[in-house]
């Protein structure tokens, strides 16, 4: 697309603000609306956009399939991690409250922030992912 | 008084209806298109109208969203939130799925449709 | 005034689902899907939903409009006329409707804070969040920490539709000729 030259102005300046509200989403969660779910897909939004405007070749130049592929099971893999993490500590299956010893909210916290990571690198990786493979079977 | 208690009850009573016209209408359009786009469209209203059903008997008049805060005391229920919240994530992912198999049958068939699919079938 | 704002939002609804009906060109049928997102996000807002809205317009309005485009840019853009008579799904859906609409007489009215869904379990959650997790956002706290297991599950489902879709999708495409050379 190489006659846009609005387009790809305005993208270009959307897109880090858009990546930025992705990331608020993602941490303001505790405290406003949001979360992992919400923010993967903004992330995944803003990497669609791109590679709307400026062809897959090189959306898939910055993110390759492969590291999406390593991606999709990583946040899955983070998340029953936590769990198993609180096993070892001696709670049960996802009882954050163990993973800080002197307060368990702060456990809480800690523990909803890393599951929400998980969520959010599945969710992203997944809809960039679906969206890779739609868009390559046309060529 | 007596009318006024009756337009309470219709107006109670619009959420569960409209969200009932919603899932004859993605019934319909499931049974009686053969285009399966359109169906994957159908199934998708038939989805959200369910995501109405479970959010509108949390909403509470007079109440806020759920996040805790001095400045209020009423809030609407919040486990109808979560459990939607992730539904339509799954929603989606379960959408692209079936675009996906749409697209494979579109490549060994060259239709779409589902009446010429079963017509130019191996089976038959 | 939030019982109007929010039966105008549920007849824009059932405006654009009409419409979704009716049209038979899918490009169409997408576009309407998209504006029936944005409607469905601004009514569950209303209804102080304000994560799920959020979530349904960047899902519902952005990611799923984006995947029926590409969808249709693999297949077909028009719909063929309909070959069978309409008679049999509309009275299976006219049926239908009329049970569901027989179950609502009992359901609780909109709005109501003492039915048995706000008073337990939910009433719980919202007195329990901040004592025991300080998390302010009850729907973050529900949705990670006391319902966890769930979500575990939810993210597993996504990661196994997008695996899915790889192994439908990422293959080489199979052109006609290539199938007529498999024959020879």
């Amino acid at each position: 697309m190489r006659g846009h030259l609005i387009l790809r102005v305005v993208s270009k300046l959307l897109i880090p603000f858009l990546l930025l509200f992705a990331l608020y989403v993602q941490f303001h969660g505790d405290f406003g609306p949001g979360g992992g779910f919400q923010a993967g897909v903004i992330v995944a939004a803003a990497f669609v956009l791109y590679a709307l405007i400026f062809g897959l070749r090189e959306m898939q130049r910055i993110i390759p399939p492969a590291a999406l592929e390593v991606a999709v099971p990583l946040g899955v893999l983070i998340y029953a991690g936590v769990g198993v993490l609180t096993w070892f500590l001696g709670g049960n299956f996802l009882d954050y409250g163990m993973l800080d010893s002197h307060d368990p909210s702060h456990g809480q916290h800690l523990g909803i922030l890393l599951v929400e990571a998980g969520v959010l690198l599945t969710v992203a990786s997944t809809m960039l992912l679906i969206f890779y493979t739609f868009a390559g079977r046309g060529r | 008084m007596e009318g006024l208690n009756e337009l309470a009850f219709v107006l109670g009573g619009v959420n569960h209806w409209i969200t009932v016209f919603l899932i004859m209408a993605g019934l319909y359009i499931i049974v009686s298109r053969s285009n399966m786009i359109k169906k994957l469209v159908g199934l998708s209203i038939f989805q959200t109208s369910v995501y109405l059903l479970y959010v509108s008997p949390g909403k509470i008049i007079g109440g806020t969203a759920p996040i805790i805060s001095d400045d209020f005391a009423v809030y609407s229920n919040p486990l109808p939130h979560v459990l939607i919240l992730t539904a339509i994530v799954v929603g989606v992912a379960t959408l692209a799925l079936g675009l996906a198999l749409v697209v494979r049958i579109n490549e060994a068939y060259g239709s779409i449709e589902e009446d010429e699919v079963y017509s130019d079938g191996d089976w038959n | 005034m939030e019982f109007l704002i929010n039966l105008v939002l549920l007849l824009f609804l059932s405006a654009v689902t009409v419409a979704i009906i009716g049209v038979r060109n899918l490009f169409a049928v997408v576009v309407l899907g998209g504006a029936y997102s944005f409607l469905m996000a601004t009514l569950l807002i209303a209804m102080d939903a304000v994560d799920v809205g959020m979530t349904e317009a960047a899902v519902g309005a952005g990611v799923s409009t984006v995947l029926l485009l590409s969808a249709l840019h693999l297949t077909k853009t028009d719909e063929a006329p309909a070959r069978h008579s309409n008679v049999l799904p509309i009275a299976l859906s006219v049926l239908t409707g009329l049970v569901l609409v027989y179950g609502t007489w009992d359901l609780p009215r909109y709005g109501d804070s003492d039915t048995p869904m706000n008073t337990h379990v939910g009433a719980e959650y919202l007195e329990r969040s901040i004592p025991e997790t300080t998390v302010p956002n009850v729907v973050t706290s529900v949705l990670a920490s006391y319902r966890g297991y769930d979500t575990l599950g939810e993210t597993a489902v996504i990661f196994t539709a997008g695996i899915g879709v790889l192994m439908l999708l990422k293959g080489r495409r199979r052109r006609e000729d290539e199938k007529e050379e498999d024959r020879s």
